[in-house]
């Protein structure tokens, strides 16, 4: 049992490692994430006139919508590429159970949204002079993101064998996670303002990682088939 | 009715297809009555005017559209299991028909809205979630006409259709907390019991709107029978094609 846990484990990292392998040597997906993170930072500067009574009230929409596209911008890519370069298939013929490839793929798309988030986030703190305790935010943000990128793997490996894949991932993924969004956003006001629970947030999140992780993870097989 | 004829043609109708055509017909007399009941026949609500009427149309529509969704749960979990088409084919017709009624849901909601709320629309859970819905059904339409080829289309489609569900639940949820945790004036609809004629009239439209849904159910499932049938036979003809040349 612990054997097959260890290997198991083993295989997983194998395929975290090649993705941010192939990330580092390209550097492609995660630079133009943080520089998209930037830009849509700037457009929203001026599509809300950020003054310093509102700031505290727009902060969370900007943040989180930022995370949210920005996650849309990576998780296109995590199967495209493979698509593209034909590996996708080398991929389905490793030994390997087809939950795994999920959960590295997971993995994958997850350290790249924490990684841009961990440069944007400090940025748009202290652009937009937020008053926030950053290490208070990580677990919220975590907690999103995982939420966010196991519905994105999923519908990400199905928009790749569609006509119109750039196109069928922002509409089939952005119905499903308005609770992640509600959740970050609500979470984060509560940081900003002091006021009303963080924990409530923090267990809505938890919920609906645990749920979607399980049913994906039971489904994710027959997206990859064939 | 179209797919009824088609059929007639080639062979006599079979019997399921000769009841579907008959409750057709027998539905045309009864939605004329259900109008008639719901304008004339069921009493002025006090408090809401005849803005209320909508209901007997409105909350029928919506249970339905509810029960599609369900129905395509539960026909995708049996397509994933037992690969069969007539699963898929469940589960596509129930979609385009929950879509449909789901649309008509939103429409006639605003209509009611608007006199009663003063306002066509509000974030509300129930609201939000029915729009939400909606979102989540029409892109599972796009997943199957974008896929690459047919069964990968039914596949994924199977897989969106149980995600969608269980996603469905949450999302009602997680809105709700959103609004009670940041109350603002929302007006539900009156919810004094129903009586005597208004029961009466929305039981009837209820069954009317059942009705309908078991006409067009099994017709847009043969429309779809022979769709596949025909691109069955126009790929043997290309191939034919192919091979004489």
């Amino acid at each position: 049992m612990t054997t097959m846990a260890l290997r198991a484990g083993k295989q997983t990292w194998a395929l975290v490692a090649k993705d941010l392998l192939v990330e580092w040597r390209s550097k492609e997906v995660f630079s133009a994430m943080v520089l998209y993170v930037a830009v849509v930072l700037v457009i929203y500067n001026f599509a809300f006139e950020f003054r310093r009574d509102t700031v505290a009230v727009l902060a969370p929409g900007v943040l989180w919508s930022a995370v949210i596209f920005a996650g849309l911008l990576g998780l296109g890519r995590t199967f495209a590429a493979e698509q593209d370069q034909g590996t996708l298939d080398a991929l389905l013929l490793c030994p390997v159970d087809r939950g795994l490839i999920f959960v590295g793929k997971l993995l994958a798309s997850l350290l790249f949204m924490l990684l841009v988030q961990a440069i944007t986030v400090p940025v748009f703190v202290t652009l937009f002079d937020v008053r926030l305790s950053l290490p208070a935010l990580v677990p919220l943000v975590v907690l999103g993101s995982l939420g966010f990128a196991v519905l994105g793997t999923l519908f990400a490996a199905m928009a790749t064998h569609t006509r119109a894949r750039e196109m069928l991932l922002p509409l089939l993924l952005l119905p499903l996670v308005v609770p992640v969004v509600i959740a970050g956003v609500r979470g984060t006001q509560v940081l900003i303002s002091g006021e009303g629970s963080l924990a409530v947030w923090l267990n809505l999140l938890a919920g609906f990682d645990l749920i979607f992780l399980g049913v994906v993870y039971a489904l994710f097989e027959y997206v990859l088939e064939g | 009715m179209g797919t009824t004829m088609v059929r007639a043609q080639s062979a006599s109708a079979s019997w399921p297809e000769r009841a579907v055509g008959l409750l057709g017909w027998a539905l045309l007399p009864l939605m004329v009555l259900d109008l008639y009941l719901i304008f004339l026949y069921a009493p002025r609500e006090l408090t809401q005017g005849d803005a209320q009427r909508v209901f007997y149309i409105h909350v029928p529509l919506a249970w339905i559209a509810y029960l599609c969704f369900g129905i395509v749960a539960v026909a995708s979990i049996a397509y994933l299991r037992t690969r069969s088409a007539a699963w898929d084919r469940l589960a596509r017709a129930c979609a385009e028909i929950g879509v449909a009624f789901t649309t008509l849901v939103l429409i006639t909601g605003s209509i009611w809205g608007k006199p009663i709320w003063g306002t066509w629309w509000t974030w509300d859970a129930r609201l939000t979630t029915t729009l939400i819905l909606w979102f989540i059904y029409v892109s599972y339409l796009m997943l199957r006409s974008y896929a690459t080829d047919e069964a990968r289309g039914a596949r994924y489609a199977a897989v969106l259709g149980i995600v969608g569900a269980i996603g469905v639940p949450i999302n009602y949820f997680s809105v709700q907390l959103w609004r009670t945790l940041h109350p603002t004036a929302v007006v539900g609809p009156g919810s004094s019991g129903l009586e005597g004629a208004m029961l009466f009239t929305f039981l009837f439209s209820l069954l009317v709107m059942t009705l309908l849904f078991l006409y067009v159910l099994p017709n847009r499932i043969w429309l779809i029978e022979i769709q596949d049938e025909l691109r069955g036979l126009r790929r043997a003809l290309l191939e034919e094609v192919a091979r004489a040349q």
